[in-house]
């Protein structure tokens, strides 16, 4: 029995949202029990966002996260607020373009990633969101059958937008690929 | 059954109404439920409904007051402040015996108050929500997927009991996607020989009003009305049970609370405390006999609410002095944790719940 808490946090327009919707549809294919809850009101209109997304083998109770298992931080005021809720033992995703520090908690595992910037060299400025995405699902092991991934991505890319879908995935591929 | 889809709770009940054969939208905006409208105004014109912003709340409440004169299902829906304006349509709607169905995605006041997530309509729901006497089938979900069975349900019993049903969820329920399965029976509405669609010289006119200027035919609807009340509180009350068998502790709490509730529950099991959870379906009818039969082996209650405390009145009238009924809360659109309730069992549990 495994439940695991991701809490995305970053700015509005950032992805954000759309990132834990894909995750949510990953887990959803995979038959687990999912939720995913947004930060709402002004907060879409620019400032900070933020999105809880629960993936668990049983049925999902509250579905805030307060005490993230894996911390996907786009920006540095979302580091700075929620770097001490992240369990003991937790992950850490940090946009190492736009978050020059380093994190403080040592029983974290953590991870740089330089998104933003390697989003902009691929000429995709758009897709740093989905970049971290390939990172955490490297780690986590469920990037080494594509085809899920592009399951979960066709649920959310409209169909009219079909032509996204490859840059997602390459987006994703580049993330999934970076060493730091 | 069909594929699970992810959506908002927003979208489920709006999908759903649609697939209950509602084909008319009535609203104006106003956050944490203005998905609802805006998922109106991409499927409507698809499907020969009609999609009306109207020029107010009030407007928007007389617009459903109409239609549903004419037999037809339907619906409007609003956050607080948006159902306090629509107060004396409900009232209207009531007073003619008219269904229809309402959606009040709570959000914290009073006053414009906030707009994140809250239950402090509590009572302006369950007690009337406007004035003279009446009551309102009062139901709280507390899933993606109930936003959606309970839309149906609301329609269903709306049209039964011809009177209005009240969706009341939170900002939470409304912004949150889960799996949801739009693979249900959905029933048709009912002939209705009461609505005014016109004689055709083949019958009496038909008059839909809520105006009685003799006192005594005006006693006469009320006394009927409450005889319809007490059926449904006899036979139309939901709830759900969770790890009541055992239980030494009960907690009472709905929608998002329930859901808090239930890792709480989780953790203090965990711990050998044996508590469980009663969770309203139905507001109104309140499920009183299932609370009243706890408190023949409960020993403490614990309300949690996303208010200042106001199910807790029912909880205590149902429970009737037999145990004591506390209150485990936060208000303004502030959401108890885990960790509050679990503090809160175990404070009961101390004291001998256990």
């Amino acid at each position: 029995m495994k439940t695991t808490q991701y809490l995305f946090a970053g700015f509005g327009g950032q992805g954000i949202l759309f990132s834990g919707k894909f995750l949510a549809y990953q887990g959803l294919n995979e038959g687990k029990n999912v939720s995913w809850l947004p930060s709402y009101g002004p907060e879409m209109r620019g400032g900070t966002a933020s999105c809880s997304v629960i993936i668990s083998d049983i049925p999902v109770g509250s579905p805030i996260v307060s005490k993230p298992d894996v911390l996907i931080a786009m920006n540095l005021p979302s580091l700075d607020k929620y770097e001490d809720s992240v369990v003991p033992g937790g992950t850490i995703y940090v946009d190492s373009t736009l978050i020059s520090r380093k994190v403080k908690r040592e029983d974290v595992t953590v991870y740089y990633i330089p998104a933003t910037q390697m989003a902009s060299d691929n000429k995709t400025p758009t897709l740093a969101n989905m970049i971290m995405m390939g990172k955490v699902l490297g780690v986590e092991g469920t990037f080494d059958e594509e085809e899920k991934v592009v399951a979960a991505l066709k649920k959310v890319i409209s169909a009219k937008r079909a032509d996204m879908l490859e840059v997602n995935l390459n987006a994703m591929r580049l993330g999934k690929d970076y060493q730091g | 059954m069909s594929e699970k889809v992810l959506m908002k709770g927003n979208e489920a009940i709006a999908e759903a109404a649609i697939l209950a054969g509602y084909r008319h939208y009535f609203g104006y905006p106003i956050t944490p439920q203005t998905e609802i409208a805006a998922y109106m105004a991409k499927r409507m014109p698809k499907i020969g409904g009609t999609f009306l912003q109207a020029e107010s709340e009030v407007a928007a409440i007389n617009m459903v007051y109409g239609v549903s004169a004419t037999g037809k299902r339907v619906m409007t829906s609003s956050s607080s402040p948006g159902i306090s304006l629509k107060g004396e349509g409900l009232s209207y709607l009531a007073g003619a015996d008219l269904p229809a169905l309402v959606v009040n995605v709570q959000r914290g006041g009073p006053g414009l108050g906030g707009i994140q997530p809250s239950q402090s309509d509590y009572f302006q729901a369950t007690k009337g929500g406007a004035h003279g006497d009446f009551h309102m089938l009062v139901l709280a979900p507390a899933s993606v997927q109930e936003m959606a069975e309970l839309t149906v349900k609301g329609f269903a019993l709306a049209d039964k009991y011809r009177m209005t049903s009240m969706i009341l969820a939170d900002g939470t329920m409304g912004q949150m996607m889960e799996p949801v399965s739009l693979d249900f029976e959905t029933e048709q509405a009912p002939e209705k020989p009461w609505a005014v669609t016109g004689t055709k010289l083949q019958r009496k006119h038909n008059i839909v009003n809520s105006l009685f200027l003799k006192p005594e035919e005006l006693e006469r609807t009320n006394f009927e009305r409450y005889e319809r009340y007490k059926y449904i509180e006899e036979n139309e009350v939901m709830y759900e049970e969770y790890m009541m068998e055992d239980a030494e502790i009960c907690i009472a709490a709905f929608g998002i609370a329930a859901r808090v509730s239930k890792n709480a529950i989780n953790e203090a099991r965990a711990k050998g405390i044996k508590v469980g959870m009663i969770r309203p379906i139905t507001l109104w009818p309140f499920p009183t006999k299932q609370f009243a039969k706890a408190a023949e082996t409960v020993k403490q209650f614990i309300s949690v609410e996303l208010s200042m405390g106001q199910m807790i009145e029912d909880v205590r009238l149902a429970v009737n002095g037999k145990a004591p009924v506390t209150l485990c809360n936060r208000a303004g659109g502030m959401i108890p944790s885990p960790e509050q309730v679990l503090a809160a069992i175990e404070d009961a549990a101390k004291k001998g719940g256990n």
